[in-house]
Order: C-alpha cells, then sequence, then structure tokens
C-alpha cells in the first residue's frame, strides 16, 4: 500500500539522470539572480503540488543542512 | 468649505466637578475620544452604567486615519446605534488588483458570503466613525443616560489605588480632581496613560513609516483596493490606493524606518511622488497628509488592577490588514459587559481577568498577521524578496501562487478558543460557531440573526425547548427560539446546526458563543452561566 504519511527520501523517479539534466537545462544560459528566481518558482511550485503540510515540514527538515 | 474636523464638536465647557469641595466620584471615566473611547462610553450608557469621558482635544480626528472597517465592527456599532449610518455613508468594495514592478499580475474579488446583514468591508473616514459616535452620545443623553464627554480636558495626573483612581486634569479654567471607580484608557499608541503609570510596552517586532495622503481627485478610479509591490513611483515598497466617500482617495506610501520624516511630509516632495504614481495628467488636490510611524507590539497584561487599556493604547499593529481600530472596537465590545456586571455586583472582579485573556489572544494573532504581511512586503533578506518575488511572478499566471500573495490579511474576528468562559463543546456542529467565536450573522424571516441577539445574554434554542427566562446567579437570560422549518434560509442551519436536528447555544452579550448543546439541559445550562461570568 502507498504511503501518503511520509515523505519518499528514497529513489522515486524514474529516469533519474534525464530529470537532473533537464534541470541543469533549465538553468542553462541563466545568470545568478535568475537562477535563483527560477529555483524558488521551481520550489513554490513543487510545494504546491504536494499541497499536504506534514509532507512540506518534513521536506523542509530534510532539506536543512543539519537535520535534527 | 469647513471640514467635519476642523470644527469643536464638543467645546469645553465649566462642570460643577471642577467647583467641588473635593474629587468627585465616577464609575468609569474613560480616557481618549477616539473610536475605542467614544464606543465603550456608548457601550456602557446604553447598560445604565455612568460614565465620563475626557479628551484633551474637543473635536474629531484630523485626516481619515482609520477607513477600513471590517464586518464584526460594523456588527458591533449596529449594537451601538451607529451601523447604518456608517453603511450608509461609507464606501464598499469587493474588487482589488495586485501590481509588481511595471504591470498588474492579478485581480481578485472577496466575493462575500451571502446572508449576512453587513458587507466584509466598507471604507469611511475615522472622523466620521467618531462623529457618529458623538451623535449617539448626545441621543442618549437626551434620553436621561449617564454619559459626559468632557473637551479640552487633560489628565496630566494618574493614582491608581486598589479600589479606585485619582486623576488630576487640567482645562482652559485649571485644574481639578476626579475620582474613579473604573478607568478605561483609549488614549491611543503613545498612551499619556501608560507613561503615567510607568508601564511598559513590550515586544517591539519591527518599525516603519508610512507617507499618507487624503485626495481628492477629478479623475474616476474605480472603487477597488490597488495595492503596489515595488512599483518605479516608490522603489523597494509598497503603495496602497483606496476609495473613500465626498471624492477622497486614500493614499499609502511605505517610506522604511530609516527616513526624514518632516522633509518628506512637504508638498514639494510629496506632490512629485503623487504624480508619479497617479499620472502627470490627473488633477488632485492634497487634502491631509501625515507621516504614521508604527511598532508592532503590545503591553504585557492590558488590566492593570482599576486601569484598564484597550485599543492603540494597549496594542500597536502595522496598517497591513486594517487592524487598528477594528480591533479596538473589539475590545471594547469584549470589556463593557463584563465590565457592567463587575459594577453591578452580578459578577466577580476577576472576571475583567478575561478581557485580558481575550483580548491578547486578539491582539497576538493580529500582530502575527500584520508581522507576515510585513515579512512579505518588506522582505528582510535577499532570499526572502527573491522568494516573494516568485510568488508575485507566478501570480500573474498560476491561480495557486495567489493565496500566498500577502498584502495584509483583512482583520476577521479572534475565536476564543480556550477562553477561561468557554465550557466544553458539547454539540458536534459547525468549527466556526463553535464556543468562544463570535455568533455568524444569518438572515431570519424578519430580519438579521444579530439583531435579534442585542446585548444581552441569550439562550438560542433552534428546533429545541428551553424556558423562555433562565435566572442564574443575579444574570437574567432570555430564550431567543428559532426553528429552521419556520425559517426559509438555509443559512442558519448551515452555521449553527449542521448535521444535528437540534441546539442550544448560550450567547454572551458581546455575541460570542459561551456554550452550545444538541438540547437543553438545565444544570448543564446554569453552570455556562456560571462560567461565562467568572463564577465557576
Amino acid at each position: 500500500m502507498e504511503d501518503t504519511d511520509h515523505l519518499i527520501l528514497t529513489p522515486n523517479i524514474d529516469g533519474a539522470d534525464d530529470f537532473y539534466a533537464d534541470l541543469l537545462a533549465a538553468h542553462d544560459g541563466l545568470s545568478k539572480a535568475e537562477s535563483d528566481a527560477l529555483n524558488a518558482r521551481l520550489v513554490l511550485v513543487l510545494a504546491n503540488h504536494i499541497g499536504d503540510r506534514s509532507i512540506l515540514k518534513q521536506a523542509l527538515k530534510a532539506a536543512a543542512r543539519h537535520p535534527q | 468649505m469647513n471640514k467635519i474636523f476642523e470644527e469643536p464638536m464638543y467645546p469645553y465647557s465649566r462642570h460643577a466637578d471642577q467647583d467641588a469641595a473635593r474629587p468627585v466620584r465616577h464609575k468609569v471615566v474613560v480616557i481618549g475620544a477616539g473610536p475605542v473611547g467614544l464606543a465603550a462610553a456608548v457601550d456602557l450608557a446604553q447598560q445604565g452604567v455612568a460614565v465620563v469621558v475626557l479628551d484633551d482635544n474637543d473635536r474629531v480626528s484630523t485626516g481619515s486615519r482609520a477607513i477600513c472597517f471590517a464586518k464584526r465592527p460594523l456588527e458591533i456599532l449596529d449594537r451601538l446605534g451607529c451601523g447604518q449610518p456608517m453603511v450608509d455613508k461609507g464606501v464598499q468594495w469587493n474588487v482589488g488588483k495586485v501590481f509588481f514592478d511595471e504591470r498588474q499580475v492579478y485581480e481578485f474579488n472577496l466575493l462575500p458570503e451571502d446572508g449576512h446583514k453587513r458587507p466584509a468591508f466598507i471604507n469611511l473616514q475615522q472622523y466620521y466613525l467618531e462623529a457618529q459616535l458623538v451623535e449617539r452620545i448626545r441621543e442618549l443623553q437626551q434620553q436621561g443616560a449617564q454619559i459626559e464627554i468632557r473637551g479640552r480636558n487633560k489628565v496630566t495626573e494618574i493614582d491608581a489605588q486598589p479600589d479606585h483612581v485619582a486623576l488630576e486634569i487640567d482645562t482652559p479654567d485649571g485644574p481639578y480632581g476626579l475620582e474613579a471607580d473604573w478607568l478605561i484608557a483609549c488614549d491611543g499608541a503613545s498612551s499619556p496613560t501608560r507613561r503615567m503609570l510607568g508601564l511598559d510596552f513590550v515586544g517591539r517586532v519591527f518599525e516603519d513609516n508610512f507617507l499618507i495622503a487624503d485626495v481628492v481627485m477629478e479623475a474616476d478610479f474605480p472603487t477597488e483596493r490597488w495595492f503596489w509591490f515595488d512599483p518605479p513611483f516608490n522603489r523597494g515598497q509598497s503603495a496602497l490606493l483606496h476609495k473613500q466617500p465626498d471624492g477622497v482617495w486614500r493614499i499609502d506610501l511605505q517610506l522604511g524606518w530609516d527616513i526624514d520624516k518632516e522633509r518628506e511630509k512637504r508638498p514639494e516632495n510629496v506632490i512629485p511622488r503623487l504624480k508619479a504614481m497617479l499620472g502627470e495628467e490627473v488633477e488632485f488636490q492634497l487634502e491631509w497628509v501625515s507621516i504614521y510611524t508604527f511598532q508592532c507590539r503590545r503591553m504585557e497584561k492590558f488590566r492593570h488592577g482599576r486601569v484598564i487599556f484597550a485599543g492603540d493604547s494597549a496594542h500597536q499593529v502595522s496598517p497591513f490588514g486594517a487592524r487598528g481600530a477594528n480591533s479596538g472596537l473589539q475590545d471594547s465590545d469584549n470589556l463593557c459587559w463584563k465590565l457592567a456586571l463587575v459594577l453591578d455586583g452580578k459578577a466577580p472582579d476577576s472576571l475583567l481577568d478575561s478581557y485580558d485573556a481575550e483580548r491578547i489572544q486578539g491582539a497576538d494573532e493580529n500582530i502575527l498577521n500584520s508581522s507576515r504581511s510585513t515579512d512579505f512586503i518588506t522582505p528582510k533578506s535577499e532570499m526572502s524578496r527573491i522568494l516573494r518575488d516568485a510568488v508575485l511572478d507566478l501570480s500573474e499566471h498560476h491561480p495557486f501562487a495567489r493565496p500566498l500573495v500577502n498584502s495584509g490579511r483583512l482583520s476577521v474576528p479572534c475565536i476564543h478558543d480556550g477562553s477561561p468562559l468557554n465550557s466544553a463543546d458539547a454539540l458536534d456542529g459547525p468549527a466556526r460557531s463553535r464556543p468562544g467565536a463570535p455568533c455568524p450573522d444569518a438572515p431570519l424571516d424578519d430580519g438579521f440573526l444579530l439583531d435579534h441577539l442585542g446585548g444581552e445574554f441569550i439562550l438560542l434554542t433552534i428546533n429545541a425547548d428551553a424556558p423562555d427566562l433562565i435566572q442564574e446567579a443575579g444574570i437574567s437570560v432570555r430564550r431567543l427560539a428559532l426553528s429552521t422549518q419556520a425559517n426559509t434560509h438555509s443559512a442558519l442551519k448551515e452555521r449553527y446546526l449542521g448535521d444535528n436536528a437540534s441546539a442550544v447555544y448560550l450567547i454572551r452579550p458581546d455575541q460570542h458563543v459561551a456554550a452550545r448543546r444538541p438540547s437543553y439541559d438545565d444544570n448543564l445550562i446554569r453552570q455556562a452561566i456560571r462560567r461565562a461570568t467568572g463564577k465557576e
């Protein structure tokens, strides 16, 4: 059964290398400021897709440099 | 033509108290004839409490100041006999536009919920509210109520004793003394009362300055709220354009915290800013310009023995979200019935501690909302600006980002969850009418629900039996019997019953729910009445 209460931290993207290449390609030719803005928009778009506040909290924790 | 705020509205006249051999004692003295002080005085007088309002001025406030009045405060003003003229005079608006940099990113419609007597908001200059309340005081005086307003009576000393408060007052005829059983300090953000009593105003969160201008314009801007983030005419800051009655437009330009106030206020500096905003070709006249500096903070406690603070004297927030006068009116609404019961010997004075608990909760909610708006409007770090700009960019094309845009979360009343006056929720009913919540309005066959509640304890029964009058520990509770069968409107059912067939609500004089159950239970309702009056 699918676990929807926990943030997925195991491999979950089909074609991981392709996704990573897409991510880099999105930043191609952008200045640092433009890239920062793109990242910010991307975070917001993905966060809205997830929607679930508890998952988002877990994601914020997982992304923090020193997770407690 | 003279403006309403240029005429003395309660001119000084010598009072017999000034010739008394020793200071005359009054039940309640209110310091400050702003919206909150005047509302408190009207409320108390309507409940038969003698009250004296002192103000160092003799007229309503200059300039528009608080301009946006939300539904709940309008409902409170209805109870005070001032709601209708406010709504008749005020400007109603539903459409807002949000601009970022040089472009409009989106527009919204508030789409207020149907079935409420009062609109979500009206725009009206503060001086009209004050004038309306003064008129109401005159009306109450004619009906024999003991309510007075003494202009040019400046309080210079306050001696707070355990059983009374002694005041020294300066007038054009010289000083005199006065005593009060209770003192309500509604003397504004820089409250002299607070200073004289040496009380702190703690928790300063941030400070900002706004250039506030009332502009009379020929131009025909629509009746909408326009908000700019980082516009070309006010780089790095925000701007707001709002319509008021009489062809007056209100413009707020954020200036930041480190500015030369006197310089910014000069017409030669103001006019170019406004021209850049409105367009070179627009003809306008400046009616009033002011620099508004605010901090976001509150007193640690609002009640200090027999001195009680209400409105800006107790708490200050940013102007985003219209939470100043709106929350002050809710302070007064919360306080006055409690004070009237205490003065009448029908409740212990510890009931007033619930004012502290409930209105500090309200102030904290306002400060939280207002701090978040400020963080969005004035990002404090590079990354917070990048995220803010990303939200605004996305909002232009994607609806999901629009709820994240924060140009002020407009004032909604506080739900007093956990208040010591609440009884445990015994109805699996709608969350919006749970104990601690202000009663949502609902249309009935003969008007609106809130008009039937008035300003006393009410037992609202919906499809349920109960005594028509309950007397408990000196408190009379009148029954308001409604039935969803007789009532053709569905709002009452949706807002008070949910899936239940019947319900019984104990409602406080400030129209907040104290208790609710599926049916009448004599013991439990009596217990709830005692609890709601500080006796349990």
